[in-house]
């Protein structure tokens, strides 16, 4: 039973979620084989349809029985939350069932200091409510990461719990009531003045699909930038630069000696500790940095569109999603992770017309993505090319060896 | 914070003490199941939880078998005969979800040798799969337009409210104990689940079966060298879990008296907690983490209100992690003497 043992591939027999994998495969090697401008050109293309998608409501993937922009906005919180736990997860390896904790609290320093106790304008309270996660996350951190595997899962779920019921019962937190009329972050340009001007700097209109032809759709528009309690999709934009910021950052950290350490760590603790790598250390910064990543996204989620937060938004099954986005989209692999975390949010969103249905088609789906792509949708480059050796020393061997 | 609550007077501490027994005793059985589980496969079964609350409705579906929807108040004597049935109702429910549960949602990944996260995945997805489906019961029933012929069983429209037992079943007391009133119920409670705990251990260690849980815990790779079938080890292990969970599932009936389809989950991380507390793979130790866990939560509730209750214990569990992380007996499945 020893982990982080690459399951051997038959030649036969894929079924569709391998075939897929298969393919991803292949564009990512296409991808890496482009020119350095072209990749670049890529890029900003992506990122600007990620930014337009709301606008371009493309058929399918549209959501009309809900708000598209709403959707969208939670998928990227669900995304940006994906992102920090993969840090926690993916890279060092440690198993955190509780970090809606982080969440919860990001979302409660925002709105305690924005609301009634301070009335702070919410981007100077959102520095200070990734700092206090940040802290928080040493604070657990410290007595908790001398604890190994699966120890550690059991204690940071019932940290989460304990943040829960601290929220539900202190008063000066809004106890079960919660907290709200947090306000929105400001607004550029116009100050909206409702209920005849709405506005912002300019107005973009919407697509709207007939079938498969488009149209402008002159009644819905965004104002730019309006945050207000009508129109998600600033929000969604703010989340999604934050979010950009945020990979950049993991993509430099993970290139860097912490990130080198963080792999060590996971891969083998003593061997790390022996050859120099002082890995309490490091798990500890592995714990605060994805605890941050979670503040941050809650402080946004506590500032976006409704403005109000109960301890009900933190219920320890969001902890559990969290940690299912990750392994779902492929641990250690930061698009994986966001791949994971915008499944996870999207299909419930997605599947409203099964209403009753959703969470069970949720969970059979979870348990056939497991069975059926153990290694996750979209696993880190390093166990691809661990699988592709062994299937070369397969090779090399004969075909006729059969397995163990 | 109120000392006096729980110290100021003798009665009031063994009322708290003796509630935190019996419910430490329904902990601990669950429990049960986590630590065999994890024992030989190193896994957490997150889905233990779901196999405990089909269990705690198989044992009010039988009540409604046999004894009609009409709501009774019975003494524990004139429930017995009802009892036992459910009894082994509840235990050949569990049984059967622990063994699908195995057969979907494990298997096909032990014989990959995935890692041990992505099994995690696969069990938190079959354990809202298992929940979802016993909520939506009701919609099963009438895809089959069986839903008005099993109106008592389906609850149609209110099967995700909570789901009560119609025989209610009143506690008579038996001796005192200072000024405490030892009930019938809360003796049965206790004595089944240690008699259920002292036989499964002799299990371990007295059987074949036992002999070859005990090896596949130790090193699966030699045990199968030496000739131990380790599919069949699993799956008389997860049987093992669930039987235990069946056996909670109606003494938690017995005591509480209702279910819902999200019954298992807080039982469930509760019954972790204790076995984690003990020494995950510990028989011993998930008795007494679950004991444990109930005395020293019943105490907190009595001390800081009971709406602490629950951190009480989270914080107890990381202080003995702190001070033995890996639980007060250790971990020891495969040690435990012959």
């Amino acid at each position: 039973m020893s982990a982080a043992t690459t399951e051997r591939t038959p030649a036969v027999a894929l079924n569709p979620l391998q075939r897929l994998g298969l393919w991803w495969d292949g564009v990512v090697d296409r991808y890496n084989a482009l020119p350095k401008l072209s990749r670049l050109l890529l890029v900003i293309l992506f990122v600007l349809f990620c930014y337009a998608l709301p606008l371009l409501r493309p058929p399918i993937i549209t959501t009309n029985a809900i708000d598209f922009g709403g959707v969208m906005f939670s998928v990227a919180a669900f995304a940006l939350v994906a992102l920090g736990l993969n840090i926690v997860i993916g890279y060092a390896g440690l198993l955190d069932l509780g970090y809606v904790g982080f969440y919860a609290v990001g979302a409660y320093t925002t709105g305690v200091l924005t609301t009634y106790h301070w009335h702070w304008p919410f981007f100077l309270a959102l520095p200070l409510a990734i700092a206090v996660t940040m802290v928080t996350g040493v604070i657990l951190g410290a007595p908790t990461l001398r604890v190994r595997g699966d120890y550690l899962a059991i204690v940071t779920l019932g940290f989460g719990e304990i943040i829960r019921i601290c929220v539900n019962n202190v008063q000066w937190l809004g106890a079960s009531a919660g907290i709200k009329d947090i306000p929105h972050p400001n607004t550029i340009g116009k100050k909206p003045v409702p209920p005849f001007d709405p506005g912002g700097m300019f107005a973009i209109p919407h697509l709207k699909w007939n079938g498969w032809v488009p149209s402008l759709d002159k009644v819905h528009e965004t104002h730019f930038l309006v945050f207000g309690a009508v129109d998600a999709i600033p929000y969604y934009w703010l989340l999604l630069t934050a979010m950009i910021l945020v990979l950049l950052g993991d993509r430099l950290v993970k290139a860097s000696r912490v990130g080198r350490a963080w792999e060590a760590t996971r891969e083998d603790e003593d061997a790390a500790e022996l050859m120099g790598v002082p890995t309490f250390k490091y798990k500890l910064m592995a714990f605060a940095l994805g605890a941050a990543i979670g503040g941050l996204s809650g402080s946004f989620y506590a500032s976006s569109q409704g403005g109000y937060i109960s301890p009900d938004s933190f219920p320890l099954l969001l902890s559990m999603l969290f940690v299912a986005a990750v392994i779902v989209g492929g641990s250690g692999n930061r698009w994986g992770a966001m791949a994971g975390g915008t499944l996870v949010a999207y299909l419930p969103e997605r599947f409203r017309a099964f209403a009753d249905y959703r969470l069970l088609v949720f969970g059979l789906a979870l348990t056939v993505l497991a069975v059926w792509r153990p290694e996750g949708l979209l696993p880190p480059r390093r166990t691809r090319r661990a699988k592709l050796v062994e299937a070369q020393i397969d090779e090399l061997e004969g075909e006729g060896v059969v397995d163990e | 914070m109120d000392l006096g609550a729980l110290f100021g007077n003798l009665n009031n501490f063994l009322d708290f003490t003796v509630g935190g027994l019996v419910f430490g005793a329904i902990y601990a059985l669950i429990a049960l199941g986590y630590t065999m589980v994890y024992g030989v496969l190193q896994l957490i079964n997150f889905a233990h939880s779901e196999v405990f609350m089909y269990g705690t409705f198989a044992v009010a579906w039988t009540f409604i078998l046999l004894h009609g929807t009409g709501d009774a108040s019975w003494s524990l004597g004139r429930a017995l005969p009802i009892l036992l049935v459910a009894l082994v109702a509840a235990m050949l429910m569990s049984a059967a979800i622990a063994l699908l549960l195995e057969r979907v949602a494990y298997r096909p990944l032990i014989n990959k040798n995935a890692p041990k996260l992505i099994a995690l995945i696969s069990a938190i997805g079959a354990s809202f799969a298992l929940a979802e489906a016993m909520g939506l019961r009701d919609r099963f029933a009438s895809w089959v337009h069986l839903d008005h012929k099993l109106a008592n069983y389906v609850a149609p429209d209110k099967a995700r409210d909570v789901y009560s037992n119609p025989v209610s079943i009143q506690p008579h007391g038996l001796f005192h104990l200072g000024g405490y009133e030892v009930t019938d119920v809360d003796v049965v409670v206790i004595v089944a689940a240690l008699a259920m705990m002292f036989a499964l251990d002799m299990f371990v260690r007295r059987t074949r079966f036992g002999r070859g849980i005990r090896a596949v815990a130790q090193d699966p790779e030699s045990a199968a060298l030496m000739g131990v079938n380790s599919t069949r080890v699993v799956q008389v292990t997860f049987l093992v879990g669930g039987l235990m969970a069946g056996a909670a599932a109606t003494l938690y009936m017995m005591k509480i008296g209702s279910t819902r389809q999200n019954a298992g989950f807080i039982l469930g991380v509760k019954a972790f907690t204790a076995a984690v507390m003990g020494g995950i793979g510990n028989l011993r130790g998930a008795l007494l983490g679950g004991l444990l866990l109930g005395v020293m939560e019943n105490w907190g509730s009595a001390v800081f209100g009971s709406e602490w209750k629950d951190v009480v214990a989270f914080v107890l569990l990381v202080l003995i992690l702190l001070v033995r992380p890996s639980g007060l007996l250790g971990e020891a499945l495969g040690k435990a003497r012959a």
